[in-house]
């Protein structure tokens, strides 16, 4: 075992640690010594050289197309009654939104008519001009779901969340029309709050009515222009607007990657602000639980002995790991079996494993009762609408065990089942999976938007429906077909996924992965999960 | 060639003089030392050695991270206002509101339309539960667009007779993430002083260049716009470029005020520059049929480019949208922060939405009913003599601060306060105070008590309100510790 400088993390394979940084691709197998038998295998094989030319090739073409488009019929894409203004879109993202996205644009914003549970029930809609309108057909096809968050099964229209939550629409309203620093603080919200602090297991919790803004108009509230924040590159989409709107200091490090995060932390304690270097207020590391678009599972425990040694705060979203990962279903934390406590401020969202929507931010007493009297949330917005904030109530305390059935445990063991199950299955088929194999989000890659497209077209033919990430929102060579896990899959569905995606794969080249699993049978009951949990 | 040359330097230097040569060896050896010396550059950076850093790290001390005051407290003045505690409200926050058990008449709120206690979206409400469950499990793009969603954006657009909406899961978010989706760094926006936080935090977003006209002043802008137009004439390739936006609200949450958006509209249309109007309140409050400000002033929807509006106040659901023309709007979908990256709005709630567009459009009557209220409780506050009244009559939204200060910003606060809670003890009223996170807000206004007028009241009930205000208003400020009226007044 080779011990890294500065870190305390071990390289198990004696990559040494420069050659580390020159990989971009492989990132270190780690072993954490509280956790033996979690090995964070989170290793991503190369694209091949072939797809990558042929991806840029594809792209090189269409922007071809479209710019002849453009030449020949400028008149096309127009406003009608805005002569002489100045164009309102940059050139690029209009042209790309006109002449790529429109073309694959079936493939996104896919209505559905019913509950995003286990099926869902997709309303048929054809293209007549390549993509500019849709029509509906008026079919309905019925598809297993894997695209939905619904980690823990709570998307449901019947049972005991449904039940409760409907009954809250005549007890309070389903809005208070007030913002909560005014007359809006309703008591099904304090007591949600309660629940959330005693969930998560801190002092205290604050509740906001939507998870993107939980983020974006709290982060604001919590850091000013005299503080540095270091960055997971991969976070979402809330946390940085959340940082650029506050005036901190942005430093970006690697996905997940200790050293490159140590690196950028060494560098904010040391050198401070640029220019005057004055030492720096406060310095924050923000990074997610669970990232959606890859997969992996933050290293928490590293993070904590980091953020001690340089003395900074640490911000943990957990939108797609509360309820989704740990035994108990507590999220990162319970995971890593670390204390929530050691995490200053931790964040998380009620629309995945609860079934619901908004979101919460939690931490210690002080803390939170500052973001009280600050949140713009708090005094500008509304609260949660009340069956809302019912079903995340009645869904949590089923997690807890405290409905008195053993169902929480029931859907936090199968979610986690069905997940290693699967992903161990695709890895046999030598897709190339991303992330780490405890993660209930099963990024594969797929290359290129043609085949993305193709992909989630075939698999919606073969009654399955998944999700496409491409360019912009990845690097041109990172598309990637996305598989959420939930414990309403059965063993059944999920067999009739992989057989479905086997074949797309053969049909586009997708099975290309050079590592080579053992040929031995998977079998599903024996599949492992958290070996503690009684 | 070489010999000749060799031969020719040997000559030379036997035939030098001797001081020659010395000067000569001087020079070259000093040229040597130039070249060789270590450079001492005093703004130079030095390496740190890593004794040195770890000493750095050691003696690190950052601030706590819960802090009593920062750099927005410094020269900014006023309190937090969200402090007070109005109390926590159980049920349905309808015409009367129970606050820690005791039921109040509610003048809090904004249940413009009495939509919150209305059974057919309760009931709608129900019913897509039974069908859509509650959350709707993700972003639009990925699975997250339920037919609800589809239906409530048609019915809107169908209702303001523009051609798109884009639905938000929040009201704050709609705006918020709609002003940086189209403008970005380097381009300009004008915008009213007193536009509200949602705007103001949208435009912070974009990272524009900002210009602040003065409240409802017409003639501002257009000195505004003017500057603008000499700037573009001086720098031709740099003006086109920017692209230019002007940002109102309908009814103006913080004054109660409706925006002359006629006017605006027009130096918007002469000027190129694309206008939003943030109809929050005036959505389903104003115009005969509840169409909003365009419909009451008679303006031409397709001269502005979007309005965004709320569903959760007048209309009594949930969540916010922008609605403007497929060119426009449409953008939304795919720029839009809090549109994109955020789970759509439960399905439910949006059902409510819809059957509460239906319930405007089959019975304009109801808004005749809000007006009328509107106007006979802005007559009636009118009557009180010791408050400033701020609102068009026919403005839901009413806002009473005191016409002389009593010495800071803070005392009349504290009266206000004093005042609201009076009314609430004795007459069983509920009123509020706005709340203000007055550090971060662009402009203060007064403090004020905000009275928002719904559909339900009855003539004889507003007129208990006026008489509770003007009691309590009596009552408290005829307390003999309180300073002069004639004290110098503060800054505000």
């Amino acid at each position: 075992m080779t011990r890294l400088d500065g870190s305390n993390h071990y390289c198990r394979n004696g990559i040494i640690p420069a050659a580390v940084n020159k990989i971009p691709n492989i990132i270190t197998k780690v072993e954490e010594q509280k956790n033996p038998m979690k090995l964070v295998e989170e290793e991503v094989e190369a694209c091949s050289l072939t797809d990558a030319l042929f991806a840029y090739l594809y792209l090189t073409v269409l922007f071809i197309v479209g710019y002849a488009n453009d030449f020949f019929r400028p008149q096309a894409f127009q406003e009608s009654n805005r002569v002489g203004y100045h164009t309102l879109y940059a050139s690029f993202e209009s042209f790309y939104t006109r002449h790529v996205f429109r073309r694959i644009r079936d493939a996104w914003n896919i209505p559905i008519c019913g509950v995003p549970g286990k099926y869902c029930t997709i309303k048929d809609r054809v293209t007549h001009d390549n993509g500019w309108t849709f029509e509906f057909t008026g079919k309905k096809i019925d598809c297993i779901n894997m695209g939905s968050y619904n980690y823990l099964g709570f998307a449901e229209n019947t049972g005991p969340c449904a039940e409760a939550s409907s009954m809250s629409v005549r007890q309070s309203g389903i809005t208070t029309a007030s913002t909560r620093a005014e007359l809006g603080n309703a008591s099904y919200i304090v007591e949600l709050d309660r629940l959330v602090a005693r969930f998560v297991g801190v002092d205290d919790a604050l509740t906001c009515a939507m998870g993107f803004a939980t983020n974006s108009l709290n982060l604001p509230c919590i850091l000013d222009d005299e503080c540095l924040v270091i960055s997971d590159e991969k976070n979402h989409a809330s946390i940085i607007l959340g940082l650029r709107t506050s005036g901190a200091t942005i430093r970006v490090f690697k996905h997940n990657n200790m050293r490159s995060l140590e690196k950028r932390l060494r560098e904010g304690v040391i050198y401070g602000r640029p220019k005057t270097h004055a030492p720096w207020q406060k310095i924050f590391i923000v990074v997610e639980g669970v990232y959606s678009m890859e997969g992996t599972i933050v290293r928490l425990p590293e993070i904590i002995d980091l953020k001690r040694k340089y003395k900074a705060y640490l911000y943990v979203d957990e939108a797609h790991s509360i309820g989704a990962v740990g035994p108990h279903g507590r999220g990162v934390c319970d995971y890593w079996g670390v204390d929530p406590r050691q995490v200053d401020i931790l964040m998380g969202t009620f629309t995945k494993s609860f079934g619901s929507a908004g979101g919460y931010i939690a931490g210690t007493k002080d803390f939170i009762g500052m973001l009280r009297k600050r949140s713009h949330a708090q005094t500008y917005g509304g609260p949660m609408s009340a069956p809302v904030a019912e079903q995340i109530m009645s869904s949590m305390k089923i997690i807890m065990g405290e409905s008195g059935s053993g169902e929480g445990v029931r859907r936090i063991r199968q979610l986690a089942r069905n997940s290693r199950y699967f992903r161990q299955k695709l890895k046999q088929l030598r897709f190339v999976v991303y992330g780490n194999d405890d993660s209930p989000v099963i990024p594969v890659r797929v290359n290129m938007i043609s085949k993305l497209t193709y992909c989630v077209r075939e698999m919606r033919k073969a009654g399955v429906a998944v999700v496409g990430v491409g360019f912009p929102a990845t690097p041109i060579l990172e598309g990637k077909i996305r598989f959420c896990m939930s414990a309403s899959h059965t063993k059944e569905m999920l067999d009739h996924v992989l057989h479905a995606f086997a074949e797309v794969g053969d049909d586009i080249l997708l099975r290309v992965s050079t590592n080579m699993p053992s040929a031995e049978e998977i079998v599903y009951s024996d599949v492992e999960v958290h070996e503690k949990i009684q | 060639m070489l010999n000749i040359s060799g031969d020719y330097i040997y000559q030379s230097i036997i035939q030098a003089p001797i001081y020659h040569l010395l000067l000569e060896g001087i020079l070259f050896m000093w040229v040597i030392w130039l070249l060789k010396r270590k450079k001492i550059n005093p703004t130079e950076e030095q390496p740190l050695s890593a004794k040195e850093q770890q000493q750095i790290i050691d003696h690190f001390e950052p601030k706590p991270l819960i802090y009593n005051g920062d750099s927005r407290d410094e020269g900014v003045e006023g309190d937090e206002s969200s402090e007070i505690d109005w109390g926590t409200i159980d049920g349905p926050a309808g015409k009367y509101i129970e606050i820690d058990g005791t039921k109040y008449l509610n003048l809090a709120t904004h249940n413009y339309l009495g939509f919150v206690e209305e059974p057919s979206i309760l009931d709608e409400t129900e019913r897509c539960i039974r069908q859509y469950g509650v959350g709707s499990c993700g972003p639009r793009g990925f699975y997250g667009t339920v037919d609800v969603h589809l239906e409530l954006e048609e019915a809107i657009a169908k209702f303001l007779n523009l051609e798109e909406t884009a639905l938000y899961a929040y009201s704050f978010a709609a705006i918020s993430s709609a002003i940086p989706s189209y403008a970005k760094r380097g381009d300009v926006i004008f915008a009213d002083e007193h536009v509200n936080f949602a705007i103001q935090r949208g435009l912070i977003a974009s990272r524009s260049e900002i210009r602040y006209f003065k409240h409802n002043d017409v003639e501002d802008l257009t000195r505004l716009l003017n500057l603008q137009r000499k700037a573009d004439l001086q720098n031709p390739v740099k003006a086109k470029a920017i692209r230019r936006f002007c940002v109102v609200e309908g009814i103006y949450s913080k004054t109660g005020l409706i925006c002359p958006l006629k006017e605006i509209s027009e130096l918007c249309l002469e000027f190129k520059v694309r206008l939003f109007v943030d109809e929050s309140i005036s959505f389903g409050a104003i115009g005969q049929t509840g169409r909003g400000i365009t419909e009451y002033l008679n303006v031409p929807r397709e001269n502005i480019d979007f309005i965004s509006g709320s569903l959760e106040q007048g209309l009594g659901a949930f969540g916010g949208f922008i609605v403007g023309s497929s060119y426009v709007v449409d953008h939304q979908r795919i720029s839009g922060l809090g549109y994109c990256f955020s789970a759509s709005l439960p399905p439910m709630l949006a059902g409510a939405g819809i059957q509460a567009l239906k319930l405007i459009e089959s019975n304009p009557q109801l808004i005749q009913e809000l007006q009328n209220n509107c106007e006979y409780m802005d007559r009636k506050l009118r009557s009180l003599s010791v408050f400033t009244i701020s609102g068009h009559p026919l403005s839901p939204v009413k806002h009473m601060s005191l016409k002389k200060s009593f010495g800071s910003r803070k005392t009349d606060k504290l009266l206000l306060k004093e005042i609201a809670f009076h009314v609430r003890e004795n007459a069983k009223i509920a009123v509020v105070m706005p709340a203000y996170l007055e550090k971060e807000e662009k402009t203060l206004l007064p403090p004020s008590i905000r009275i928002a007028v719904n559909r339900l009241l009855k003539d004889n009930e507003m007129d208990d309100v006026v008489t509770a205000l003007k009691e309590a208003a009596n009552v408290v400020l005829s307390k003999p510790d309180l300073p002069d009226y004639d004290e110098p007044k503060s800054q505000n």
